[in-house]
């Protein structure tokens, strides 16, 4: 049910067949697109990819990931802030 | 890894998981409940449970497809496979699961011909390798997994295939997650949504739960900063009193779902008036069988499946541990009679189940957590 | 909130059939062999279980160990059955401190098989054995009917002489002892399973199979008597032997997810196919435990074999938790590294 992982299009193969090739950490597979991408944004050489049993079943969108490790950072820096205030207001 | 090592920063963790205990109001004991068996695995696999406070503490969910199915189910599959002219492919997940008289792979020793794949498209590729004999693909899982088979079936249907069947146990995630919601016996504060079936049938089908029964909801990723971050949501929705459905797992979930997934899985699939749940009773409208259009493919109608309903071992408690009733080592069976090299139920079979994880991953004592930091 | 204890009972063998769980090298394996197969043979030789047997003779010290190889496809990139059934029990040899005195060499071979294939896999043998400076001095052969055998089973038995000096026991292993492993782990598992076709992955893997002999040697000048034990990794992987040591040796085994090598593209074939490095296949790495002392010299005169620039110390050994291995996670948080139940078994959930 959950094992999906991201996999990034290295290649298409056949648009009938809906096949492309995915690279996943250096090892590539050949996938079903079917599930994603359509005539108005088709599905492109470079693309991420989200696998699960063979099939790509959702774009991974690169700006959304990259806002969740901002959020994910702002808690880091803030936990950074706090720690290094923490330190400096010991007295020495 | 890209998308997958970001998600791994142990720092970020650090700080994530000092957010969650401030907030944390001392005194209160929160339960959250993972629903989806993937994110137990990644809960035990990367200790997340270390990260957190004491006082939060994570129920483990339904959400493992291969747990619910009952005993009789299993053994249907295993019926077919013994039949002398099919090829029988499965999942890893399924070789060993028991029935009441073995697993597939006990049956593979005895001569059946059970194989392994990867994807329900290797089960077609075998199909028209071998037009003489009958391949039955044993597709099993949530939402997630649903769309795969049915674009298989519909290649099988363009390819006029007569050797290709699926034994269909796929199920659905929102009639559990009521059902468990409607028990008596159950207390949690909050629910870590499942990021994959959520792919595919969006976060909406999850408003009833805080509309309905006033429980937050967050639908999370699978890296152990993606469920970090979501708990952080979850626990920030219930300091400041609020209550809806949230998505952490931007990255990869539409809001509204995939929709040539949602389209594939109407023009192929049709819900059971009732199916039957390990430790939940039948349930309706709560899985899927092949639509007429598409009966040429059933095996269960091929194989004439008999359906025979097999109760779990007495001593098995599977279903109170599948609805967070029980804690796997609070099951009586758990550790001496039931293990992972002989389960008596799929929740230790399961790499997903609840009691695999925590007997693969999680068994320690405290004492030992104290020496590791 | 307590948890509980798990005993584990003594072993005993009541499945009435074998099936393929009972090869993976985890607890099947481990049930067979200690619930059956010991106890009909029993003898203190082989109570011991190491990965050689040793004997006394003339007042020294002789190993003794044998390995049947049984892989499908014969080929394989990095290497081919040949160099693994030298290598497979040079290396047995080696890591139980012995030096290789000579191989022989049983097979079975399918009828049917091509004698251009037995031929190749004949000059494999004889070069791994060249390279590791022993000789396969005697053999037999038997030829099965087809359909009985996957082309061509090998069983090689090695002798060797352990040297004065050199005692290696999982008893002698201490908390605070190092645990290092020689380089990158699940190569060969993964090379099978691609070179296998049916999982349809593309990768360059490679069979990591090479003769652990000069590896063993630089462990022994280096450490000298804070060498405690070696093992090397094979069916069941770091994971399986780690768990072994544990309950040999009595103490607790933590080992930090960071230290662990392992190649990109292994582990992205692990993550596809949701399997874990540390249960799958090895045939050119070896775990030794080193007294802390000696531990950073013994990495270094690792690293300067050919073959072991990737070693690494993975971990220690502790007091507690007897008996079982525990895994500091790159992410922060601790969990069990339990014993392999059956093979490894891809899954999509």
């Amino acid at each position: 049910m959950c094992l999906a992982i991201p996999g990034r299009i290295v290649e298409l193969l056949d648009a009938d067949l809906q096949l492309a090739k995915a690279e996943v950490g250096g090892v590539r597979r050949n996938i079903n697109i079917g599930l994603v991408g359509d005539e108005a944004n088709p599905i492109a050489v470079g693309d991420w990819v989200l696998i699960h049993v063979g099939f790509a079943l959702s774009k991974i969108d690169e700006v959304e990931a990259d806002l969740t490790l901002r959020a994910l950072g702002q808690i880091g820096k803030a936990y950074e802030d706090e720690i290094a205030d923490l330190r400096q207001s010991q007295i020495t | 890894m890209k998308f997958v090592t970001e998600f791994r920063d142990a720092d970020l963790a650090r700080a994530v998981a000092a957010n969650i205990a401030e907030i944390a109001a001392p005194g209160r004991h929160y339960k959250i409940m993972e629903v989806c068996g993937g994110h137990t695995h990644t809960i035990y696999r990367h200790g997340i449970k270390d990260l957190l406070p004491e006082n939060v503490e994570l129920v483990h969910g339904p959400g493992c497809p291969v747990c619910v199915l009952p005993m009789g189910r299993v053994d249907d599959g295993i019926a077919i496979a013994q039949r002398s002219d099919v090829i029988f492919t499965c999942f890893g997940d399924m070789l060993r699961v028991p029935g009441s008289k073995g697993t597939l792979l006990e049956i593979k020793a005895l001569g059946a011909d059970v194989r392994m794949v990867y994807s329900p498209l290797d089960a077609l590729r075998l199909a028209r390798e071998n037009p003489d004999r009958d391949v039955v693909f044993y597709a099993i899982g949530f939402e997630t997994t649903a769309p795969s088979t049915a674009l298989t079936l519909q290649r099988a249907k363009r390819e006029g295939l007569h050797n290709f069947y699926v034994f269909c146990n796929h199920v659905t995630i929102v009639p559990p997650v009521r059902a468990l919601l409607d028990s008596p016996d159950l207390r949690l504060d909050a629910f870590i949504g499942p990021g994959h079936v959520s792919t595919v049938i969006g976060c909406r089908p999850y408003e009833f739960m805080s509309a309905d029964y006033g429980k937050p909801v967050v639908v999370a990723g699978f890296e152990p900063l993606d469920l970090m971050q979501a708990i952080l949501m979850l626990m920030r929705q219930l300091a400041e009193g609020r209550c809806t459905v949230e998505c952490q797992y931007n990255r990869v979930v539409p809001w509204e779902g995939n929709q040539a997934a949602l389209r594939s899985i109407s023009e192929v699939f049709e819900l059971r008036p009732y199916f039957e749940w390990r430790g939940l009773g039948f349930i309706a409208q709560s899985a899927l069988r092949l639509s007429h259009a598409y009966a040429d493919f059933d095996a269960e109608i091929r194989f004439d499946v008999e359906g025979v309903r097999v109760a779990d071992p007495k001593a098995c408690q599977c279903g109170e541990v599948l609805k967070g009733v029980l804690k796997p080592w609070e099951c009586k069976v758990f550790g001496t009679t039931c293990t992972p090299e002989h389960p008596l139920g799929a929740l230790m079979v399961s790499s997903e189940g609840a009691c695999a994880a925590y007997h693969n991953f999680g068994r320690k004592t405290f004492a030992v957590t104290g020496a590791m930091r | 909130m307590i948890e509980q204890q798990i005993q584990r009972r003594p072993p005993t063998f009541t499945t009435p059939r074998i099936d393929m769980s009972h090869g993976a090298g985890g607890q099947a394996s481990h049930k067979l062999i200690e619930g059956l197969l010991v106890p009909a043979l029993t003898n203190s030789a082989l109570r011991a279980m190491g990965d050689a047997a040793i004997m006394p003779f003339a007042g020294a010290r002789l190993a003794m160990t044998t390995d049947a190889f049984v892989v499908r496809p014969l080929v394989f990139p990095g290497g081919s059955i040949g160099d693994l059934a030298v290598n497979g029990t040079i290396n047995d040899l080696a890591v139980s401190g012995a030096r290789p005195l000579g191989l022989s060499a049983a097979l079975i071979i399918e009828e049917g098989l091509e004698t251009q294939v037995l031929r190749e896999q004949m000059d494999a043998m004889a070069a791994a054995a060249a390279q590791a400076g022993v000789s396969i001095v005697t053999g037999d052969t038997k030829v099965v009917e087809r359909g009985k055998g996957d082309g061509l089973y090998i069983v090689t038995t090695g002798i060797g002489m352990i040297d004065d000096g050199v005692f290696l026991s999982a008893d002698s292993v201490r908390p605070g002892d190092k645990i290092l492993c020689s380089g990158t782990i699940g190569d060969h598992g993964v090379a099978i399973m691609i070179a296998r076709g049916n999982l349809d992955l593309e990768a360059l893997v490679l069979s990591d199979t090479q003769p652990l002999t000069p590896h063993a040697a630089a462990l022994k000048r280096s450490a000298g008597s804070s060498l405690r034990f070696m093992r090397d990794p094979t069916r069941g992987g770091v994971g399986t032997v780690l768990n072994e040591l544990a309950r040999d040796c009595g103490c607790g085994i933590a080992i930090e997810e960071k230290n662990l090598p392992v190649r990109e593209v292994v582990q992205g074939a692990c993550e596809i196919l949701g399997l874990d490095p540390l249960y799958v296949a090895n045939e050119g790495k070896l775990i030794a435990v080193v007294g802390p002392e000696k531990a950073d010299e013994a990495l270094d005169a690792l690293r300067s074999v050919p073959g072991g620039e990737d070693a690494s110390i993975i971990g220690d050994a502790r007091e507690e938790p007897t008996g079982r291995v525990l895994l500091h996670t790159q992410f922060g948080g601790t969990r069990l590294v339990d014993m392999l139940v059956g093979d490894p078994l891809p899954r999509i959930c």
